[in-house]
């Protein structure tokens, strides 16, 4: 099987999707003649039409809240944050209004939409243009958060989300979009919302983590294998909202030792919950305390080279935690 | 801009615009006093430590009726904020459904009690609101009737909102995307001057919310909206535009609180005596009631039976919700998503 990038799967599967349904439409900025800055919509204004494939103005809170009105409504919208760092004048329509409708009509209106929100840093982004957004959706009931790291993931689980009946976010990271490849075939299948997925098997450390790190941590653990014979079990989360606890037990209960490695700060975040998750479930099968690699506590992330490499976690950073955690 | 009651006691024989009958205004006025006295009612409920909160629609009344009467409840959308309890009771809510939100109670309509009262789904007419947050409705309201227009329905939305929503940047951004998708809504704003306290000169440098339309290419209007056929009128003309593929419109509906924002609030501490006093002329019942007298549309022993009718439909309904149990505990967990797994799934 061929291997592409996972912008490529995630375009071809937004083509797939809105061939299959026509209540499907996309809106965002530039995602028009100009394919999206990221070019997940090349091409698909000349097959679909400027009414399913609408260029907005630059006005993120009313991209999300005609999407929901559009959602609740008998469309199935799929809008499109250009930059997650752009997404906060759209918070309140999303996680005030979107994450409530079920909830707040007694299930009278639902809002099956998805919001595509290219996320993350590593790409000289600077304070705005590298940020990692996930913790406000993680932590909103009501939605469904889902950050894949593979080709096959972000496709399976983009039509997951396109499919579901209830608002998703779904964080597209934007180191990876051209760096990963691999295969994701063209025939119908899905991933299941919620699920997390196990990338490498080891046995003597459980490391979760999703989005770019997850690249990272299978380089870190290779790295490992090779120099100490340190074994590592890569748990992808692949969902943040519901995070699959069940998976990072099962790991743990194997492992004795977890880490979680997040590019995103690490004060009140994704790896916060499942360090508690860990701790309230999973306490009497740890043999050493849970370690976290996370970014520094500062606003991601300086534009400067230097300093932003050594704001992002990387291979060398997490198998350096590995050792450490291995040898405790 | 706004007529005076003396100014409507010369004017000649009404001649009805076109779709409203005497007969409709004759019902129109009936549930206006409905409204009038289950408002009433609400309130006093409150002040009996029974319902929570409540924001009144005392002078909002012949705007909301007028609007209500311009559109079509069988496929029209309604997307209502906190003060549309003449609206929702012309869309055919009964008394005892809207008493059973204020009071909380199980079976209750729009959110099964979880929410503010007149918000969430209705189940009989298309009228939402989930929030709160003023002015979030504008974007959604777009967004609703984009669908319809995508999927070839000729339905119109109406977006009510006040003035103090039309400060929020989701107004201007949603009025802006109407205009540039031809989008069927009606922005319909019922300007009562305050946003809770904050006087419309403190809200905006401009008396006219309307004026902005010209900036969407949108036609907008400036209305008295104690006059109910004004306001069907205006209304009127503004749905058809939208059903026709004419696109949106600003309605601008002139009326006055008359009570403070909310049972919360009391505005003494920032309304005049006398300006408090001088509303009291811009009862949009006081005022129907006299132009449908003039017009020969009501009389007195029709009048006095409108108001004995509400005054039982209210204490019924109030005997009834009463009666009604609160939610069952345990209900608060469901219908967060299709699936009710909204946490985590170890949990």
């Amino acid at each position: 099987m061929p291997e592409i990038t996972l912008i490529e799967s995630v375009r071809e599967t937004l083509r797939m999707e809105m061939r299959r349904d026509p209540d499907i439409f996309m809106m965002g900025e530039d995602i028009g003649p100009r394919g999206g800055v990221f070019l997940a919509s090349e091409g698909f204004v000349d097959e679909f039409g400027e009414g399913r494939i609408m260029n907005t103005p630059l006005a993120e809170s009313s991209i999300i809240g005609i999407a929901l009105g559009a959602a609740v409504n008998g469309m199935r919208p799929v809008a499109e944050i250009q930059f997650a760092d752009f997404v906060w004048p759209a918070i309140n329509q999303l996680v005030g209004e979107a994450a409530r409708v079920r909830y707040g009509t007694n299930g009278g209106k639902f809002a099956p939409m998805t919001v595509r929100v290219p996320y993350g840093g590593g790409v000289r982004g600077g304070l705005y243009h590298s940020q990692s957004i996930e913790v406000l959706f993680a932590h909103t009931p009501g939605l469904q958060v889902i950050a894949p790291a593979t080709p096959w993931d972000a496709r399976g689980l983009l039509r997951s989300a396109i499919r579901s009946n209830d608002p998703t976010v779904f964080l597209e990271h934007k180191r990876t979009y051209r760096l990963v490849r691999g295969e994701a075939p063209d025939e119908e299948y899905t991933e299941p919302i919620g699920k997390a997925d196990v990338k490498r098997a080891g046995s003597d450390v459980t490391l979760v983590t999703y989005g770019l790190m997850l690249h990272y941590s299978l380089q870190a653990a290779e790295m490992v294998s090779q120099s100490d014979g340190i074994e590592t079990e890569v748990v992808d989360l692949r969902t943040l909202r519901p995070i699959d606890g069940e998976t990072i037990l099962d790991s743990v209960s194997q492992t004795g030792r977890a880490m979680i490695v997040q590019e995103d700060t690490g004060a009140v975040s994704v790896s916060s919950e499942v360090a508690a998750i860990i701790a309230s479930e999973g306490f009497f099968d740890l043999d050493a305390p849970v370690m976290r690699v996370t970014a520094p506590e500062i606003p991601p992330m300086p534009f400067s080279p230097l300093q932003e490499a050594e704001y992002m976690p990387s291979p060398e950073k997490i198998a350096a935690a590995i050792r450490r955690l291995a040898e405790v | 801009m706004s007529e005076s009651p003396s100014d409507i006691a010369v004017e000649a024989k009404l001649s009805l615009p076109s779709g409203l009958t005497r007969e409709r205004l004759l019902g129109a006025y009936k549930t206006m006093c409905l409204s009038r006295a289950l408002d009433v009612r609400i309130w006093t409920l409150n002040r009996q430590g029974k319902a929570a909160i409540a924001a009144s629609a005392q002078g909002h009344e012949a705007a909301q009726m007028g609007t209500v009467l311009a559109t079509d409840p069988t496929r029209d959308r309604y997307m209502i904020y906190y003060r549309q309890l003449t609206a929702m009771l012309a869309l055919g809510t009964t008394p005892t459904e809207m008493l059973m939100q204020f009071l909380a109670r199980d079976g209750e309509i729009l959110s099964a009690a979880r929410q503010f009262p007149l918000h969430g789904a209705h189940p009989r007419v298309d009228l939402f609101s989930f929030s709160n947050v003023v002015g979030t409705q504008l974007p959604q309201a777009v967004g609703v009737a984009l669908a319809d227009k995508m999927k070839g329905r000729d339905a119109v939305t109406i977006s009510f909102f006040g003035d103090g929503a039309a400060s929020q940047g989701d107004c201007h951004e949603a009025m802006n995307f109407a205009g540039i998708h031809k989008v069927p809504v009606v922005f319909l704003c019922e300007n009562n001057r305050y946003a809770i306290s904050v006087p419309l000169e403190q809200q905006m440098p401009v008396d006219s919310i309307a004026s902005r339309a010209s900036s969407y290419g949108i036609p907008g209007v400036e209305v008295d909206g104690t006059d109910v056929v004004a306001t069907y009128e205006a209304v009127k003309e503004a749905v058809d535009r939208a059903r026709s593929g004419g696109g949106a419109s600003l309605v601008e509906l002139r009326v006055e609180r008359l009570l403070p924002h909310t049972t919360d609030d009391d505005h003494t501490r920032y309304r005049s005596k006398e300006d408090i006093e001088r509303i009291k002329s811009m009862d949009p019942l006081p005022i129907t009631e006299a132009m449908l007298k003039r017009q020969g549309i009501l009389d007195q022993a029709t009048d006095d039976d409108f108001k004995e009718w509400a005054r039982r439909e209210v204490d019924d309904a109030t005997d009834e919700a009463e009666a009604m149990p609160f939610p069952p505990v345990g209900d608060m967990y469901e219908k967060v998503l299709e699936s009710d797994r909204g946490g985590n799934s170890h949990a």
